[in-house]
């Protein structure tokens, strides 16, 4: 099987490319349509705040499914079993923060940024400067990581395509969806690749249960009896419902508090993203919003319980030493190779044009994302002091904006091309953690909370998550994995443990060290609108 | 083009009105274009702040959102310290050849599905409670 596949991935790259293309028109339609209609800030930056609750989330899941999870923990529970399950477990639970702390609140207080929120009590320009920088930081990260993937995914199941080429057209694209069609053209394409990728899932996880005759205990019984080639070329028996394979104390002592690390990360990170947050402001009012969440949580969950399956079917169908190209074990490949075992040709085809159109949305949220930061955080609210100059200013910098985030992208994602960029969504979400989380949660529920609080906590999350994931084992390692040969100096290589208690250590001793009576006394304004909804921006009429 | 119009093959909905942002020297503002000081006058925010109504608002919203959190958050940190530091433990077979660490793995998405519509539930009565209280206040 191993030894076949290669010629029918270069036989069948043209039916998949056929239907991205086909997703690539049909998302093209949506963004002409949009372009006329996303005029004002309001229509370009929050889709005229007339997304409704199933529609956003979607987009919301679509947003989050990147496809580094569809690909990435279908790979890693193929190879390792139930440890990547708990990537799965940590993605949906993190919703639960959304949902009860974050999404409602914020919805009524801000208009289309996170640091609305911050801004409504504070004092807008030192807060605002910083939190566009943590937005542009988070943003800009994630997204070259999910370039370079696209680049690397494309070379394995598009021989013909070249990494630059892949790359510098999803770049192309993404620019397109964000500079002309704004938040709702991005929605759209939000919602149809998370139709498709249900879809994808759905039917692969179908086959997996019907390999196995839809007899669970028999799909579980396989699954605990796994062979694996060990180092000197015998084959073990694992049993891959144990967890321990990657973060085990027997295999490293450092795992069982990387392993908690990585899931204060995840609950707390997904709270901060700022491509998940401004979703919240698409949709007409709080109690939308809360539908949204509780819509995406069904699908991301649903989602990653299939992504076992995948993963699971992967090692149990395949073996782990049959998902190689090249000659090379490649995890991410799991996914699309179960695919072409169980569903052929056509069904390979569809699974690999599914994972670039997950690429492809990801990075276009994101790019949204850190224009709308960069111009209504930075350029209107920071250098103009909040007032627009010409009108649809606001708007025109957000569209320079994402042209130029989407060309740096494009040419740092084309240099970094040899480098392993994986720790880039690690330290996304330690950020999002780190430094955005705790700000927003003081911002919204502490009345003493300050300026020099908020700008503590947003730089010191932001510097301590960035230094700890340098000098960890993902950048500084001897066996010339990471960027830089060296020892690492810290154990873990997820720094949320650390860095999630100084962000809100950093964010409160500041508070506590200053006073500022004008925060405090608006503090009670916010409450009342927090939780009453009361002066939140509606829906924009016409 | 008007969405009304019958050629107009629009398959997204209506998204803005053309005019929603302030020209230069428009007086009124849009609302949605206020800033946090230009509203302080929009509602008598105190008010509604001291009101009995409200206060027991923020309290039965407390009265759930605290001990949800504090509890997800306790069910979701014992699955990886259960798993990181008492393997024994959880590769004990729970049934049907199943482990403890899967069942407890797979209950975590059970229970985050419960608590959503727990939460949803609990929300729809803060909804009923705001609105009344905002009607006291509109006229």
């Amino acid at each position: 099987m191993s030894s076949t596949l290669p010629l029918a991935v270069a036989q069948q790259s043209h039916t998949a490319l056929f239907m991205f293309m086909a997703f690539v028109a049909a998302t093209l339609v949506i963004t002409y349509f949009s372009a006329r209609k996303s005029s004002g800030s309001a229509g370009y930056f929050a889709a005229g705040r007339r997304i409704t609750g199933w529609q956003n989330g979607l987009a919301v899941a679509g947003d989050y499914m990147s496809a580094a999870s569809f690909l990435g923990i279908a790979g890693m529970i193929a190879f390792k079993g139930y440890d990547g399950f708990m990537y799965s477990v940590g993605f949906l639970v993190a919703y639960l923060t959304v949902l009860l702390i974050v999404a409602e609140p914020l919805r009524n207080a801000g208009k289309y940024t996170m640091a609305d929120v911050l801004a409504y009590r504070l004092s807008p320009r030192p807060v605002r400067a910083l939190a566009s920088l943590s937005t542009l930081t988070v943003s800009t990260f994630y997204m070259i990581a999910q370039m370079v993937g696209a680049g690397a995914l494309v070379k394995l199941l598009l021989p013909g395509v070249s990494y630059e080429v892949a790359v510098a057209g999803v770049g192309v694209l993404m620019i397109v969806y964000v500079v002309f069609g704004g938040m709702l053209a991005t929605t759209w394409v939000q919602i149809i690749k998370a139709v498709l990728l249900m879809c994808g899932t759905l039917f692969l996880s179908v086959l997996v249960l019907k390999h196995f005759n839809f007899d669970i205990s028999k799909f579980f019984d396989a699954i605990s009896h796994v062979p694996v080639k060990s180092a000197d070329g015998t084959v073990v028996t694992k049993d891959f419902l144990q967890p321990g394979l990657v973060y085990g104390a027997a295999v490293n002592p450092w795992g069982p508090l990387d392993l908690i690390s990585l899931g204060l990360a995840l609950i707390g990170g997904t709270a901060g993203l700022p491509h998940i947050l401004i979703r919240f402001y698409t949709v007409p009012d709080a109690k939308t919003a809360r539908v949204s969440v509780v819509w995406a949580m069904l699908i991301i969950g649903a989602f990653y319980i299939m992504t076992t399956f995948l993963g699971f079917g992967a090692a149990t169908i395949l073996t782990p030493e049959n998902i190689v190209v090249g000659g090379k074990p490649t995890d991410n490949m799991a996914a699309p190779l179960l695919a072409h075992f169980l569903g052929g040709e056509v069904f390979f085809a569809f699974i690999s044009a599914v994972a670039f159109a997950t690429i492809l949305a990801v990075v276009a949220g994101l790019t949204i994302s850190a224009s709308t930061s960069f111009a209504h955080d930075f350029y209107s609210n920071v250098l103009h002091h909040g007032k627009e100059t010409k009108p649809g200013e606001e708007v025109l910098v957000a569209r320079i904006t994402a042209f130029v985030v989407g060309a740096i992208a494009i040419f740092l994602a084309i240099k970094l091309q040899t480098v392993n960029v994986a720790f880039l969504v690690g330290l996304a979400f330690a950020v999002a953690a780190s430094a955005n989380l705790p700000v927003i949660v003081l911002s919204i529920f502490w009345r003493r909370f300050n300026t020099a609080g908020a700008v503590t906590g947003l730089a010191v999350g932001l510097v301590a998550s960035i230094v700890l994931i340098i000098i960890s084992p993902s950048v500084m390692s001897l066996d010339g994995k990471g960027l830089i040969n060296a020892t690492p100096l810290f154990p873990l290589k997820n720094p949320g443990i650390v860095s999630i208690p100084l962000g809100f250590l950093a964010a409160i001793i500041a508070t506590l060290c200053t006073r500022e009576p004008a925060a405090e006394a608006r503090f009670t304004e916010m409450e009342v609108r927090a939780n009453t909804g009361l002066g939140a921006e509606k829906a924009v009429s016409h | 083009m008007p969405p009304s119009d019958p050629h107009n093959r629009d398959l997204t909905p209506e998204s803005a009105a053309p005019t929603d942002i302030a020209p230069l020297g428009r007086d009124t503002v849009p609302a949605h274009e206020r800033t946090a000081d230009e509203e302080k006058a929009m509602a008598d925010w105190d008010a509604i702040a001291a009101d009995p109504d409200f206060k027991s608002l923020l309290a039965s919203k407390a009265r759930f959102i605290v001990p949800a959190t504090v509890f997800f958050l306790a069910y979701y940190l014992a699955l990886p310290i259960l798993v990181g530091w008492f393997p024994n433990l959880m590769t004990k077979e729970a049934f049907g050849g199943l482990n403890w660490a899967y069942v407890f793995a797979f209950s975590q998405f059970i229970m985050a599905w419960v608590v959503a519509f727990l939460y949803v539930a609990a929300a729809a009565g803060w909804d009923k409670q705001a609105a009344a209280l905002l009607a006291k206040f509109r006229k």
